[in-house]
């Protein structure tokens, strides 16, 4: 299956993120939506780990990739763990995960 | 790689130490021991050009008299914030220790990210420093404002995460030859970008331009640094700041440094735009605090002109930038906290009441609009040689300086307030101002002073 069907998906996985994150407003599906950007990143890393292998003759070539998609999945646990608490925080005090309500610091 | 090792262990000491300490003044002094040990490991290490342990990093950072200065200068701020501030950050709420674990977090992703090799240790050191700071923003649980700013940085930042993710993955996909994340390795020619190299590299300079808060990224910022508690702000609006360009202008150099003439004109546009965004509304604000988070942003357009030029006159200059532009914005925020009102108006005949505060934040405020003989003025004029000495876009420089008159005009506003206005008391009786706290401030402002006549005392430290 050549590179450019995973390409595409990452990236329209990509987009829907990105449009995701700047058109709606409640927080916990925001942060939906940035999941699925780094998911996004981590398809399109396994991809191109498993093409380069596919390339080169190096046994361990693009095994750095898979390796880092791991990283990814820790440090998007760690930052999940504290953006919920961030939102939860939000709730108690507002009972609203609207990001509409946040404008006081505009004015 | 010292200290890496002493902030990372520093937190955890501290984290852990908040179940035994039982008052609430003794965690400040456990970080300020900390601090101090980090300092001296760093400068053993600047001096001697080798670690006190030798770890096996497999080259994934790299250590040389350019990092580990600038790591010098980052903790001996972090020194001052915690000597000027200590008792504040003691009464942002009860989790004293935590808030101490947590900038010593910050530290240990401010190393790293000073000192990447691959993009991997870019990504964590990113992540070490940014998620502690989330937490930092939203410490003051009860505030809704604190929330607010703790969530917008949050969803922000994710989303830069995601923006820097995607462009590892195509930089890593397009990169010819053995595929790796060495940033050497990525190292593209003069000739014409691949599509998925240049796809990379600009969804890399919008995520670092995110933390950077360079326009059109910037919007986050004013909202977060107004939002979080002062003396976080003035840490993150600082150290953290000045970690983003090192990381910047690391990336820069080692992986795009030799197409620079591709993305030149980017950064010149990016530089003019924040410039301009950051010092006009800065004009318009009625509170020092939002002036200063503005005013943090047109610092930043100074300090892209270092990535702008990318030659050895930017990066001298951004180390002197770093080390003026944090002694002044901590002195100026330490002085703001004592003050009964954030306004303006707030500072109304300050010089009367207490005239030492009065100089020391007029020195800081002249500095940071780059008066000649303070450190603002040398900072300024090393960024601005290094962009006339590039030479290929001279409106730039042009520019830089006419943004950097407009700045006077706000912060003569602070200065006139203080000594030309007359009003009632200005200093709030709860933060007592001690001798220490005094004797600190006038440290600070001589430094400054002393680096505005001698600035090569920083930058000779590079070609140790």
């Amino acid at each position: 299956m050549p590179i450019n069907y995973y390409i595409f998906l990452a990236l329209a996985l990509f987009t829907i993120g990105v449009i995701g994150v700047l058109t709606r407003r409640n927080a916990i599906i925001i942060f939906m939506c940035i999941e699925l950007m780094l998911n996004a990143a981590n398809l399109l890393l396994v991809a191109f780990s498993k093409l380069h292998t596919a390339t080169s003759n190096i046994a361990t070539a693009g095994s750095d990739a898979q390796i880092f998609v791991f990283f990814i999945m820790i440090v998007a646990a760690a930052e999940v763990s504290v953006g919920l608490a961030i939102i939860v925080m939000m709730y108690r005090n507002t009972h609203s995960v609207d990001v509409n309500f946040l404008n006081r610091l505009k004015n | 790689m010292n200290a890496i090792i002493i902030t990372a262990v520093w937190g955890i000491v501290m984290m852990f130490g908040g179940v035994f300490f039982k008052q609430k003044s003794k965690p400040k002094y456990w970080a300020i021991t900390g601090l101090i040990l980090a300092i001296i490991a760093n400068v053993c290490e600047l001096i001697k050009q080798h670690p006190f342990i030798d770890v096996n990093i497999k080259d994934m950072l790299s250590f040389n008299s350019f990092n580990l200065t600038f790591i010098t200068v980052v903790l001996l701020c972090t020194l001052l914030l915690f000597l000027l501030n200590g008792r504040d950050i003691e009464k942002v709420g009860n989790n004293v220790s935590e808030y101490f674990a947590l900038i010593f977090f910050v530290l240990c992703g401010v190393t790293i990210v000073a000192t990447f090799n691959t993009l991997l240790t870019l990504f964590l050191g990113i992540e070490i420093l940014s998620i502690p700071l989330y937490i930092l923003t939203g410490s003051d649980k009860r505030n809704l404002k604190s929330n607010e700013a703790a969530l917008k940085y949050f969803l922000m930042g994710a989303f830069s995460t995601g923006i820097l993710l995607m462009g590892i993955a195509f930089l890593y996909g397009g990169s010819a030859g053995t595929p790796s994340f060495y940033i050497s390795n990525i190292n593209i020619g003069e000739g014409k970008m691949p599509v998925m190299i240049a796809i990379g590299l600009v969804l890399l300079l919008i995520a670092m331009l995110f933390k950077v808060s360079a326009a059109p990224f910037h919007f986050w910022a004013p909202d977060v640094y107004d939002g979080a508690p002062t003396v976080f702000t003035s840490f993150m609006a600082t150290i953290v700041k000045a970690a983003g360009f090192i990381a910047f202008i690391r990336l820069f150099e080692y992986s795009f440094g030799n197409a620079q003439q591709q993305w030149q004109m980017l950064i010149a546009v990016v530089t003019a735009a924040t410039l301009l965004i950051g010092n006009l509304s800065a004009v318009f604000q009625q509170s020092v605090k939002r002036m200063l988070a503005y005013s943090s942003i047109a610092q930043a357009g100074f300090m892209l002109l270092a990535i702008f030029a990318l030659n050895e006159f930017a990066k001298e200059g951004i180390i002197l930038y770093t080390a003026a532009y944090s002694l002044a914005t901590i002195g100026l925020f330490a002085i703001l906290i004592k003050m009964n009102d954030y306004t303006i108006d707030g500072f109304n005949g300050l010089a009367k009441q207490q005239p030492l505060l009065a100089f020391t934040a007029t020195v800081f405020l002249l500095s940071l609009t780059g008066i000649p003989l303070t450190a603002g003025f040398q900072a300024k004029l090393y960024m601005l040689i290094a962009a006339v000495k590039d030479g290929h876009q001279n409106w730039l420089v042009i520019f830089a300086v006419l943004c950097a008159a407009i700045s006077a005009y706000y912060y003569f506003k602070v200065i006139q307030a203080i000594y030309f206005k007359e009003n009632n008391s200005t200093v709030n009786q709860d933060w007592d101002v001690t001798p220490a706290f005094k004797i600190l401030l006038v440290i600070t402002a001589t430094l400054i002073i002393v680096l505005g006549i001698f600035p090569t005392i920083i930058t000779d430290w590079l070609h140790y």
